[in-house]
């Protein structure tokens, strides 16, 4: 049953929820509004708001003048990488612990989740020196490698809570109407699959994309991703405001509209079902 | 209904998740340990051999170490009441009837998308740079003397900047649990008399204990590894050492290896305690 809201009541509730939403949404606004300005414009006192002369000119200085296009391409190949390598070791995991559970199922859900928890920086040196030893320092590869073993709880986790939800009936069904097991896996699970398969695809390239440790830590000038990108601009050029909102806005941008469509999966992903 | 067949078939397609993490984390955990009893710097004779518990003492008798479990526990608990406390209001808040609902979401959502660095450092300089920062502006503005906010100010400053990072992540989650929050109950209570304040202390709350918790207990995994917004804000230094950083610095920054490692022993000791409980709700969850 529903209330009857006075106009009133949601008028209020409309504004108060909108100022909040923009003034927690301001920096991220700014930055993107900055990005469009010049450097004098950028750091004018009193500040411009929206009235001024816009231009594009910062992206393509960031772009020439700092090589941006390969650090793009590192994070869009670490993060990439580490998801697609991460979902074909954890979908055979997932699938097995949802449809054929055994005692240990649930322990071994907890242990590899036990495993997300290690603090990075108390394995920082051990992974540092094992690096060196076998030349992955400043490697696209090794870092893929160490973001996938990152999130591969979350991926198994997330597949497990998903595959948990398909109906182990409709497989009777299918196998009752002749189904065998390459057209059952083909016909009638993957396509069930699927959704939670890409769910769980867009958080974890999410995760990856902005994970900030391993990433500064391991990397120098030719693996590094855009967040190692950002932190070398911490000085001097940092005090270019309009050319460091540039920056921030290319490396920022993918992630929020991808973002924006994961809410939901963020929930999950990250309370590990524990929150519904 | 499994059979055996199929039972080490499953076998099979756990195995590579599961060797892959035993490895991941038993490889550096016994490194790490190992380290931690030997004097090792790589920079100045290199492996010194054993030296039992020394470097366990020596890193808590250390100057920096009381100031950096303050600053973790400061970092830490400030942190979680801001985006808590917030996270409650603005969940309620968003969960009444509003024209826009899903763009105001959008809104709130969207820093927790931003990377650590990027908000470290737009922040750091645009906002709250002691020249021209938008802040500076501000309080010029009021006739008040700017202020360098990350070094007279640093804790609270990366307070904000952490809390702005995961407020988004606390009210998405308390929303989720609002959104399941029997909406007859409420209004049995309000049509029984209860006021707002009773009906939320009394209905809402409870109901959200459960989301609090493992709101508390996920942030708190992640504030006490974090590294990121340090480290390009500060560098560690007024006052933001974290114990995090502190082994950082022990371990790459001065290369005393032995000593980091001891440290990090602490620090996985210390996780592992939070993490119990965490495990303890989601296994619940599972059965």
């Amino acid at each position: 049953m529903a209330r009857a809201v006075t106009n009133q009541r949601k008028a209020i509730n409309t504004a108060a929820a909108w100022i909040i939403g923009l003034l927690i949404f301001f920096p991220i606004l700014w930055t993107i509004l900055t990005s469009f300005k010049t450097e004098a414009q950028a750091i004018s006192d009193p500040p411009v708001f929206l009235f001024f002369q816009w231009t594009t000119e910062n992206y393509s200085t960031v772009m020439e003048r700092s090589n941006y296009g390969r650090f793009l391409w590192n994070s869009i190949f670490i993060a990439g990488g580490s998801t697609i390598l991460g979902l074909i070791i954890a979908i055979p995991a997932a699938w097995s612990m949802a449809f054929v559970p055994s005692r240990r199922t649930k322990d071994i859900l907890l242990w590899m989740l036990s495993t997300k928890m290690l603090p990075a920086v108390g394995v920082l040196y051990p992974i540092y020196l094992l690096f060196i030893q076998f030349g992955l320092l400043d490697n696209v590869y090794g870092l893929t490698f160490i973001l996938m073993l990152i999130n591969l709880p979350i991926i198994v986790w997330m597949l497990y809570t998903y595959f948990r939800e398909i109906p182990g009936e409709i497989l009777e069904a299918a196998r009752m109407d002749g189904a065998n097991l390459k057209s059952e896996i083909l016909y009638v699970l993957t396509p069930m699959a699927i959704p939670g398969i890409a769910s769980t695809m867009l958080l974890n390239f999410i995760l990856a994309w902005n994970e900030a440790f391993w990433t500064l830590n391991l990397t120098a000038a030719k693996a590094a991703p855009l967040t190692a990108f950002i932190a070398s601009y911490s000085s001097p050029e940092g005090l270019f405001y309009a050319k460091l909102s540039a920056a921030s806005t290319m490396a920022i941008a993918p992630i929020l509209i991808m973002g924006w469509f994961s809410q939901k999966q963020l929930v999950r992903g990250l309370t590990f079902g524990a929150v519904k | 209904m499994a059979t055996k067949a199929s039972r080490s078939a499953a076998r099979a397609m756990m195995a590579p998740a599961v060797v892959l993490l035993l490895g991941w984390m038993l490889v550096p955990l016994i490194m790490t340990l190992w380290f931690s009893f030997r004097t090792y710097l790589p920079l100045r004779g290199g492996d010194q051999g054993w030296t039992g518990f020394d470097n366990y003492v020596r890193f808590v008798t250390s100057s920096s170490f009381w100031p950096a479990i303050s600053t973790t526990l400061i970092l830490l608990i400030g942190v979680l009441v801001i985006t808590i406390v917030l996270g409650v209001l603005l969940a309620i808040l968003l969960d009444q009837p509003m024209w826009g609902q899903g763009v105001v979401r959008i809104l709130v959502i969207a820093p927790f998308f931003v990377m650590p660095t990027v908000s470290a450092l737009v922040w750091k300089n645009i906002f709250m740079d002691p020249t021209n920062g938008l802040f500076a502006h501000l309080w010029k503005f009021f006739g008040a003397e700017p202020v360098s906010w990350l070094s007279d100010a640093a804790m609270p400053s990366i307070i904000l900047i952490v809390s702005w990072q995961w407020l988004p992540f606390a009210t998405l989650i308390l929303l989720t649990a609002i959104q399941s929050l029997d909406g007859e109950q409420m209004e049995a209570a309000e049509m029984d008399g209860a006021s707002v304040l009773s009906r939320f202390f009394f209905i809402a709350l409870p109901h959200l204990s459960r989301a609090i918790t493992i709101v508390i207990l996920i942030q708190t995994i992640f504030l006490l590894a974090i590294f990121a917004e340090i480290f390009v804000t500060t560098g560690g230094a007024f006052g933001t050492r974290t114990l995090s950083y502190l082994i950082f610095q022990r371990v790459l920054e001065s290369q005393n290896i032995g000593l980091g490692s001891a440290g990090g022993v602490y620090a996985i000791i210390l996780a592992n305690i939070v993490a119990i409980f965490l495990m303890r709700i989601v296994g619940k969850n599972l059965d």
